[in-house]
């Protein structure tokens, strides 16, 4: 069993087996990050760009670490700015990298497309660290991971993703793979931050937040950004708060096993409150080990796949 | 030897002229860059007989028709020399059997004065089609104060248009309307109302909601569109809706015409052609175009709008960019496509092969019904009209590939596609331009 494509741009059309396959690979990476010397020299000789053109501190850092676990040589590029009207094109920037022979690269990007744009432009594998609103396997896949380590499946489980459902990439990947593996999904938002036609992905969709948890085994909640009301999408925090907040009461709506994810950075008191965060069925933290584990999966199955192999 | 008294003469075409209802196999005579004679050879033949080989087109198996008229060609000239100029943009509408060429005012500087209508007149005296010129309806395209467009007018501009910009301003949308009426002259109209469009750069849908791209919904065009029927109602003015692309749109101007109002439409191409599910599979920039390509309901409506007539025109808005410009990610790259060398073909294998359209019906939407709306002078075959033929194979296939482009730009997402109907000759002025 291979992964069927050299890159990993998106969660939509990767098969169950794809997937477990590489849940099953972060398995074995997963014990390896409790051991007290993390390193094996699985992608010696391998160089690898983390390229970000966007903020991040958990992906990139849960890169680099992934990458330095596994002795890839790697660097992290991160441009002042993703805007073509200034300076370099994209293009430009990463067939000048690739003229330093590289292997990898592992792009975050404002843009949908920009995973697949590279493919066009460079030989190196692609990995999709988050493009535009569009997918961020990664997250979707440690979520996964996470969810199956404690359930020890995620067929039927009902999972429900929460919040800014029209701009979340977490979301769209989510969906993708947790279908895939045959899990019952929902999403759950102010009508605002539904996109159109959001039926079509064929999950349950919901705007009222108790009738969308109820009896769901896990809830995954999305950060709520704050530019979304200055644009007008919802009229106040405190607002969302009161509709959407991910409250110590709507607990008692879920599955009595429940757990309850977020993929970061959490806004304290708005999506999530302080006791939900921190509560027992929180698996936060252990989302953040897992990813290191997944990336880890990811950068060693794609490692070995040539241009020429397609 | 008795030299003719015939410069050129098209024999044996099957040649349809919409205008007058024509459809027969005829000769086409040309002397001195007019149309001296249409009709089968007949008692003529002396005439013929005496004409050198060399200034006789066998059109056999051709289709003969008026050169054909483009509405809506962005010619990048002043301004974007690198992207097309007057000379290429023309070559290229030659090569699409394109005789007459109107181009639009978002130049750099905008046609929005006397003199850039004059400099854009001048530079066509050479090119390979007619330039017509569309000025702007405000100062810059900025949708703040009219442009002197009784200046405009007087220098030769035949329609005024902020393409690209949206006159959101409806009190002078208003105005506009009520003074473009002292010269006759229409009001083309980009109906995309930018609140709702937002900064969307693909149509509002599934696959919009599938990419996470910002979706421009069909509502911004339809309500844009609503607004400059009821003003054009209001007022008594004349309003031409540019490339038109939604269901809801293309009902509004039926429901306008059925009433009486003085509206008119015309569709692209690519708006009957493609729909936004394309754009997922490769993120290719040539499909980023305003307004964007929408779903498989949108363009079987426009089509239906074709076929009865809702819709007057099929234009390219013909939109050439450098490729630097489209090399990037998609949502960066600026919108717009061309479209004079592929429009021919797109209209055969799309609407003429599946049987919505005769020829005649397509031919008069590229040919009198534009002439009529701008008060062209062509459009037409009659005698003594100036000779634009053009010369159609109806059933060559073809591919279209970047590297036969005329024009300087290369940004067609049809490259690649095999088409039927392909253009064999295109005459201006009774002198060959363009020969397959």
């Amino acid at each position: 069993m291979q992964l069927k494509s050299r890159h990993l741009l998106g969660l939509e059309g990767m098969s169950e087996e794809e997937i477990t396959l590489i849940l099953d690979t972060a398995e074995s990476f997963r014990e390896i990050i409790e051991r007290p010397i993390k390193k094996v020299p699985t992608l010696r000789g391998i160089t690898v760009i983390n390229l970000f053109y966007e903020p991040s501190t958990r992906t990139r850092i849960s890169f680099e670490l992934a990458e330095k676990r596994l002795s890839a040589d790697s660097i992290s590029f991160t441009p002042a700015t993703s805007s073509v009207k200034k300076g370099e094109t994209l293009k430009d920037t990463v067939r000048n990298i690739e003229a330093m022979k590289i292997d990898m690269v592992v792009v975050r990007h404002s843009s949908t497309g920009v995973p697949y744009f590279l493919t066009q432009c460079i030989q190196s594998n692609v990995i999709n660290a988050g493009d535009g609103s569009h997918e961020h396997p990664t997250q979707a896949l440690l979520d996964m991971f996470t969810i199956r380590r404690k359930y020890g499946r995620l067929k039927d489980l009902r999972v429900v993703l929460v919040g800014d459902i029209k701009h979340s990439r977490v979301v769209r990947s989510n969906i993708w793979g947790l279908k895939a593996m045959g899990a019952s999904v929902a999403v759950c938002g102010p009508t605002t931050l539904l996109p159109v036609e959001v039926e079509k992905f064929e999950v349950d969709v919901y705007q009222n937040m108790d009738k969308a948890i109820e009896g769901a085994d896990v809830v995954n909640i999305m950060r709520i950004q704050l530019e979304r009301q200055q644009a007008g999408l919802f009229p106040s925090q405190r607002e969302y708060t009161n509709l959407f907040g991910m409250t110590r009461e709507r607990l008692a709506l879920l599955n009595k096993n429940y757990t309850i994810m977020h993929p970061g950075p959490m806004n304290r008191g708005v999506e999530i409150t302080n006791e939900v965060a921190d509560g027992d069925a929180s698996v936060i933290l252990e989302q953040v080990t897992n990813g290191q584990a997944v990336r880890m999966a990811v950068l060693y199955l794609l490692s070995g796949k040539k241009a020429e192999e397609e | 030897m008795k030299i003719s008294e015939f410069d050129l003469v098209i024999k044996n075409g099957l040649v349809i002229d919409p205008a007058i209802g024509f459809g027969n196999e005829a000769d086409i005579f040309i002397k001195e860059g007019k149309i001296a004679r249409v009709g089968k050879d007949g008692g003529s033949k002396k005439d013929s007989a005496n004409i050198p080989p060399d200034k006789i087109i066998d059109a056999s198996g051709k289709l003969v028709v008026p050169g054909l008229i483009d509405m809506h060609v962005h010619l990048r000239e002043p301004g974007r020399e690198d992207e097309e100029t007057i000379i290429t943009g023309c070559q290229a509408a030659a090569a699409g059997g394109f005789t007459s060429v109107c181009c639009m005012p978002n130049t750099t500087p905008t046609i929005d004065n006397q003199e850039t209508v004059k400099f854009v007149l001048s530079r066509a005296e050479m090119a390979d089609a007619n330039v017509y010129v569309v000025g702007a309806i405000t100062k810059g395209i900025k949708g703040e104060e009219l442009a002197e467009i009784g200046d405009l007018v007087n220098a030769g501009a035949v329609a005024i248009s902020d393409d690209g910009n949206y006159l959101q301003n409806p009190e002078l949308m208003r105005r506009a309307l009520e003074y473009a009426q002292m010269f006759n002259i229409p009001i083309i109209s980009h109906a995309e109302d930018r609140f709702l469009s937002a900064s969307g750069v693909m149509n509002e849908s599934y696959q919009s909601t599938r990419l996470g791209l910002k979706g421009s919904p069909a509502v911004a065009e339809e309500i844009a569109v609503l607004r400059d029927i009821r003003l054009c109602a209001f007022t008594g003015g004349r309003v031409h809706i540019a490339h038109i692309s939604t269901a809801g749109a293309v009902r509004a101007v039926r429901l306008a015409k059925a009433e009486g109002i003085n509206v008119t439409a015309e569709v692209t191409p690519h708006h009957f052609s493609l729909t936004d599910e394309e754009i997922g599979k490769e993120f290719n920039t040539s499909l980023r175009v305003n307004p964007p390509v929408r779903t498989q309901k949108d363009v079987e409506t426009v089509i239906e709008g074709l076929l009865d007539g809702t819709i007057d025109c099929i234009s390219s808005d013909h939109a050439p960019h450098a490729e630097e410009e489209k090399d990037v990610e998609f949502d960066q790259a600026p919108p717009g496509l061309i479209g004079l060398e592929t429009t021919l073909g797109l209209v055969k294998t799309k609407l003429i092969d599946r049987g919505y359209l005769s020829w005649a019906d397509a031919l008069s939407k590229m040919t009198i019904n534009p002439a009529r709306i701008l008060k062209l002078p062509g459009g037409t075959l009659e005698i003594g009209k100036k000779a634009d033929i053009t010369i159609i194979d109806p059933e060559k296939k073809w591919t279209v590939r970047r590297e036969n482009f005329r024009s300087k730009s290369k940004n067609s997402p049809f490259i690649g596609w095999k088409l039927s109907g392909r253009i064999g000759f295109t005459i201006l002025n009774g002198r060959v331009v363009y020969r397959a």
